[in-house]
């Protein structure tokens, strides 16, 4: 456990040291999710039916900037072959580095989202759907990244490569907290979309980093 | 005590070396030699159980490394040719979080002990990145100085050292192997160990 919160540590303090990296993910989301009503134009009923789509497209790229520095640093400095090395189990480390990067790239969006929300006319009923929407989504895709960041790992034109398997993968986080507060918004109810949402999150705890260590002990090799 | 038989390692379809015996006791050294490219590094990363071998197998206190890994881990100190450090880091945050992620945390007065054992007095907590290549190749080597495993694995512990951090490397090493620790490194300068040791030349 010690070298779990090691990990997160020193992430986190990187993270701070290099906040421009951090920044521009997050510039990116608010200018990405401006630009929607800037080129629409005032209408607001059109407007508040695309927001829940356009929020969580932007906070799904806004996350992917960021992922295929997730193991690349390490990989190149000889860290992660000190943590393969670790007696702690590397699914562990690996999960301290998920959790590092979704403090860094997916809690900011979430906290952000309500501020841009306004923009669509969202009620304050929909925009705290959209936050828990978020807060359930946005761990799933650090996760669901942390595997494509460990395949795509010292491939050559790696980045493009991340994307193209990463975001089919995030379909399912999309449809399920985009559809989430659309559901809240016909007065259906959230919870179903939630719940599945809460599931799918389950389910990425348990597997996902136990996938990205498979890949990367691949990519060591 | 670690022991190897018949270890080949494969690159692509060439073959870099293949039949290689070692065994390694408590108090004894290692010194693997060989040409550029004869494959050293792959050796002692195949001992460190980074990557596996193509034919043979490693014994580690008589039993096989694949059962015994945890345990083997928890023994083993490897230094590769990347130091891992980060260079966002001081050396001190850099040795602390490399002890912790090796499973022996440090409180701080034992990694500042260390560092300035090391020659890196004053430079405690300055960001990595302002620190020479050789002054890097210390803050790495400086856990040498804070564990207790009882094996290392060094790939080129010497380069870019200048000549009293190689006398004080020398005399890290010696005292490791007089407490009866094991050692396996490659160099190509002549270094002059005490004990027992022997030296390993690798040849296709």
């Amino acid at each position: 456990m010690n070298a779990f919160v090691a990990i997160l540590r020193r992430d986190l303090l990187l993270a701070m040291r290099r906040k421009s990296e951090m920044l521009t993910a997050l510039f990116f989301f608010m200018i990405v999710v401006s630009l929607f009503p800037l080129g629409i134009g005032p209408e607001t009923a059109l407007l508040r039916r695309i927001a829940p789509g356009v929020l969580w497209v932007a906070a799904l790229l806004a996350a992917m900037l960021s992922l295929n520095r997730l193991f690349a640093a390490d990989h190149q400095d000889g860290t992660l072959e000190q943590m393969t090395l670790s007696p702690t189990p590397l699914s562990l480390l690996v999960g301290g580095k998920v959790l590092a990067h979704w403090l860094t790239a997916g809690l900011p969006l979430v906290l952000l989202a309500p501020v841009l929300g306004l923009q669509f006319d969202l009620s304050s009923r929909a925009l705290g759907i959209l936050m828990l929407s978020l807060l359930l989504g946005t761990p799933l895709l650090s996760l669901i990244g942390a595997i494509g960041a460990a395949l795509t790992l010292g491939v050559r034109g790696g980045g493009v490569l991340l994307s193209l398997l990463v975001l089919p993968l995030y379909i399912p986080a999309l449809i399920f907290g985009a559809g989430a507060v659309e559901a809240d918004m016909a007065g259906l109810g959230a919870g179903g979309h939630l719940s599945l949402l809460g599931a799918l999150l389950a389910l990425g705890v348990f597997f996902a980093p136990w996938a990205a260590t498979a890949a990367l002990r691949i990519a060591l090799e | 005590m670690l022991q190897a038989h018949g270890l080949a390692c494969v690159r692509g379809d060439r073959r870099l070396f293949s039949g290689v015996d070692l065994a390694v006791a408590p108090g004894q050294w290692l010194q693997v030699e060989g040409a550029n490219g004869a494959g050293k590094t792959s050796l002692l990363r195949i001992l460190a159980g980074l990557s596996p071998a193509a034919e043979g197998h490693i014994e580690w206190e008589g039993r096989p490394v694949a059962e015994v890994r945890d345990d083997f881990h928890a023994r083993l100190l490897y230094l590769g040719h990347a130091p891992a450090i980060k260079d966002d880091l001081s050396a001190l945050e850099n040795l602390q979080t490399s002890a912790a992620v090796g499973g022996r945390p440090l409180d701080e007065a034992t990694a500042l002990a260390a560092l300035r054992r090391i020659g890196l007095k004053g430079r405690e907590d300055l960001p990595s990145r302002v620190l020479s290549q050789g002054q890097k190749r210390r803050v790495a080597l400086a856990r040498l100085l804070c564990g207790q495993a009882r094996l290392w694995i060094l790939d080129e512990p010497f380069v870019a050292l200048d000549v009293g951090a190689v006398d004080m490397l020398c005399g890290i090493l010696n005292e490791h192997i007089g407490r009866g620790g094991m050692l396996i490194f490659t160099s190509h300068q002549a270094v002059q160990l005490q004990g027992n040791g022997a030296r390993l030349e690798l040849t296709r």
